[in-house]
């Protein structure tokens, strides 16, 4: 059964459900006092939510499971017996005669898919009732079983009140869910490259060429320190010497002198600076800046400076990351006491003697924390570096020389042509892994250093 | 008993008025300060005492909104005028808050802090004997000695209070002014400060913002009575409280209201 017209249907089922039982409501006998302890509509919705959740939930549980169903149909048909043993092949076909199933126009390129197809087509149909047909029943007997329950004292106010508690708590699960789903696939693709490269030679090695790979002993040019060095460069140290200065100090104007009218105006703006696409803020380094640095670094004497410097992406990339430190930084010097501030200009400081001496040393702990944050935000920041760094994997403090980051790297390993398993391409997911790990470890430690630094103050 | 009038007012306030964004906050205060007496300020909460008391440090000046209107004199010189520094002014006008604000530093780089920006010590040594003096001055020298590089904040209620005033007399003020100091504190704390007060008059020209009338009656020679943003009547704080020339501090003192 089409998933649409079931889900309509279910939809259509709800409807019902919340009419009659509106309907049924509206008839009760109030009684002497007139008054009842849920209004119609509330024991409509009691019986729309039984009708709906529970069907709702089987169908998403089935759509799951019935692939799998379809599958074990498929290769019991005599046809498969003809398949290839070899998995990647299998699979290859029968995703063929699933293509060819779904659209009667196509033609198979496979025999053994086109024989398949029919197969495929029935099972697919015989599953879709299957579902289908439970999901109905389901629906009917949800909305019936509430129906039967209404009466005059059923409390159905309080009933769908946990309704709701449950729909939202199966939302607030669904993100969590996803973050392990990313990691645990993440892991998984991981795996699979560990098992033809060692972690130390990824971790520890230091010659990067995923160009020239020898088979026989891929981890030799799939060393990752390079790729470390230029993210820890780019990331952490040219980005947050712009970002740490310029945000600290945007956000003690903002608190300390700015008048209400400027900062009204100008908070927004150093918003808008972070809502900016970072495709955009790439345009800037690579057509702005990068030709610029170029310039300086000939100036200076450096004849052959490339284009693709670190300096350029790491410059962009700190004033990208400008709002985010500043508003962290301005968060944690308003949550000083006031009475903090007020003691000292009672003892006779200045404006800036208070900020250097009391604020920014109660406020420090949310600054670190700010810019730690801000740093795992520039590690993982891909599409600056993608359009303003080269490839090169260099090791170097010349931030004139060209530099490459992990995420950079991911990308060239995941475009282009590539097979799916080649340690060159799994080596992405290697990366990819360990960017997260370090990416959570610094947002967890910051977090941490945050709430400690709270509690303090309460 | 006469209301006698000390002959030379260390702070004198004519035709004050305060307003926050145009709103009359206190209208018309007039009101001497002077060295020999602890002075009070009484009355209802949200009567422009602590509003008032702000205005003889210009600490108004933090909150944008806030503007004051008429004379106040600090040893005859006008502290709202142009020639006058504020951080010279706080500096001779300490305050202390009506919660304990000590910074987040050790209880030396508390008490240091104002000698420090003001670089009232020329040497560590000079530095120490501020400290020591401060904090003994403070009454809290004997509880703290052993531990001076411990976190002020660490410190009790009290013992806090009392490390706001070591830090206030610090920079050796001339006057004190004390926004409800004991209203966040335990009954002993509070008359560890009450007793503080009776020791540093004399010293310094103390004025005391307080809720509480039997703390003004304890610790007060004169007594000012404020009510909805007017000085109601000022004098010595016997007759303030035995025998009110107004009906309105009458009422007050008498708990008919407030």
């Amino acid at each position: 059964m089409n998933a649409f017209a079931l889900l309509f249907l279910i939809a259509g089922l709800g409807l019902i459900g919340w009419l009659t039982g509106r309907a049924r409501a509206v008839r009760f006998d109030r009684g002497a006092r007139g008054r009842v302890n849920s209004l119609p509509s509330q024991h409509g919705w009691y019986v729309a939510l039984w009708t709906l959740l529970p069907a709702l939930l089987f169908v998403a549980v089935w759509s799951a499971v019935s692939p799998g169903l379809i599958r074990q149909a498929v290769l019991e048909h005599p046809a498969a017996a003809k398949l290839s043993d070899f998995a990647f092949e299998r699979d290859a076909v029968i995703d063929e005669a699933g293509r060819v199933a779904a659209d009667p126009r196509a033609s198979a390129f496979n025999p053994i898919a086109a024989e398949l197809a029919p197969a495929v087509r029935e099972a697919r149909s015989r599953y879709g009732w299957m579902g289908g047909g439970t999901a109905m029943l389901l629906a009917f007997a949800g909305g019936a079983f509430a129906f039967s329950r209404l009466s005059v004292d059923f409390r159905a106010r309080t009933r769908v009140e946990r309704w709701v508690m449950l729909i939202l708590l199966l939302a607030s699960l669904i993100a969590i869910l996803t973050t392990i789903g990313i990691f645990l696939s993440l892991l998984w693709e991981s795996l699979r490259f560990f098992s033809a490269v060692s972690p130390v030679e990824l971790l520890f090695g230091t010659h990067w060429s995923p160009q020239v790979i020898d088979p026989k002993h891929p981890g030799a040019s799939l060393g990752a320190v390079p790729l470390f060095w230029g993210t820890f460069f780019i990331g952490a140290v040219i980005a947050m010497i712009v970002a740490i200065p310029f945000g600290l100090m945007s956000a003690i104007y903002l608190t300390q002198y700015a008048p209400a009218r400027v900062r009204a105006w100008m908070k927004p703006m150093l918003e808008i600076l972070a809502g900016v696409p970072t495709v955009v803020y790439g345009y800037f380094a690579a057509l702005t800046v990068a030709p610029a640095v170029r310039n300086l670094a000939v100036a200076l004497g450096d004849t052959y400076a490339s284009s693709e410097s670190a300096l350029a992406a790491g410059l962009v990339m700190g004033v990208m990351i400008i709002p985010f430190v500043s508003s962290m930084a301005d968060d944690a010097i308003a949550a000083v006491p006031t009475a903090m501030r007020d003691g000292s200009l009672a003892m006779g400081a200045t404006t800036s003697e208070t900020i250097g001496r009391v604020l920014i040393p109660a406020a420090l702990p949310g600054v670190v924390a700010g810019v730690l944050l801000a740093v795992s935000r520039a590690i993982g920041e891909t599409m600056i570096v993608v359009m303003a760094a080269s490839g090169a994997a260099n090791v170097t403090l010349n931030p004139f020389e060209s530099a490459t980051t992990v995420t950079k790297q991911i990308v060239d390993l995941l475009t282009g042509e590539a097979e799916f398993d080649s340690p060159k391409t799994l080596a992405a997911f290697a990366l990819g892994l360990t960017l997260f790990v370090i990416t959570l470890l610094l947002n967890i430690f910051a977090l941490r250093v945050v709430k400690k630094y709270r509690e303090a103050y309460e | 008993m006469t209301d006698r009038v000390p002959s030379s007012p260390k702070m004198s306030a004519r035709g004050v008025n305060v307003s926050y964004g145009g709103t009359p906050a206190i209208q018309d205060v007039s009101i001497d300060i002077d060295m020999e007496n602890v002075t009070a300020f009484i009355g209802p909460s949200g009567c422009g005492k602590s509003t008032f008391l702000r205005t003889l440090n210009r600490m108004n000046d933090t909150i944008p909104s806030a503007k004051v209107t008429g004379d106040i004199t600090l040893d005859g010189e006008d502290i709202y005028s142009a020639a006058m520094d504020v951080v010279q002014l706080r500096a001779r006008v300490g305050m202390v808050f009506q919660k304990p604000n000590p910074f987040p530093k050790s209880i030396f780089e508390n008490v240091a802090y104002g000698p420090r920006i003001h670089g009232l010590a020329a040497s560590r040594p000079d530095m120490e004997a501020i400290v020591e003096r401060s904090l003994k001055r403070a009454g809290l020298w004997d509880e703290v000695k052993d531990r001076l590089s411990d976190s002020g904040t660490a410190l009790s209620g009290g013992q806090q209070q009392r490390l706001c005033i070591a830090r206030a007399i610090a920079v050796d003020p001339e006057v004190i002014l004390m926004d409800e100091p004991c209203s966040a504190l335990d009954p002993i704390a509070t008359a560890k400060i009450e007793e503080l007060i009776h020791e540093l008059r004399g010293r310094y020209a103390i004025v005391v913002v307080t809720h509480n009338m039997q703390q003004a009656a304890r610790v007060s020679q004169r007594t000012a009575f404020f009510h909805l943003g007017q000085l109601v009547e000022y004098g010595a704080t016997d007759d303030i409280f035995t025998n009110p020339r107004q009906e309105r501090t009458k009422d007050y003192i008498t708990g008919r209201y407030g």
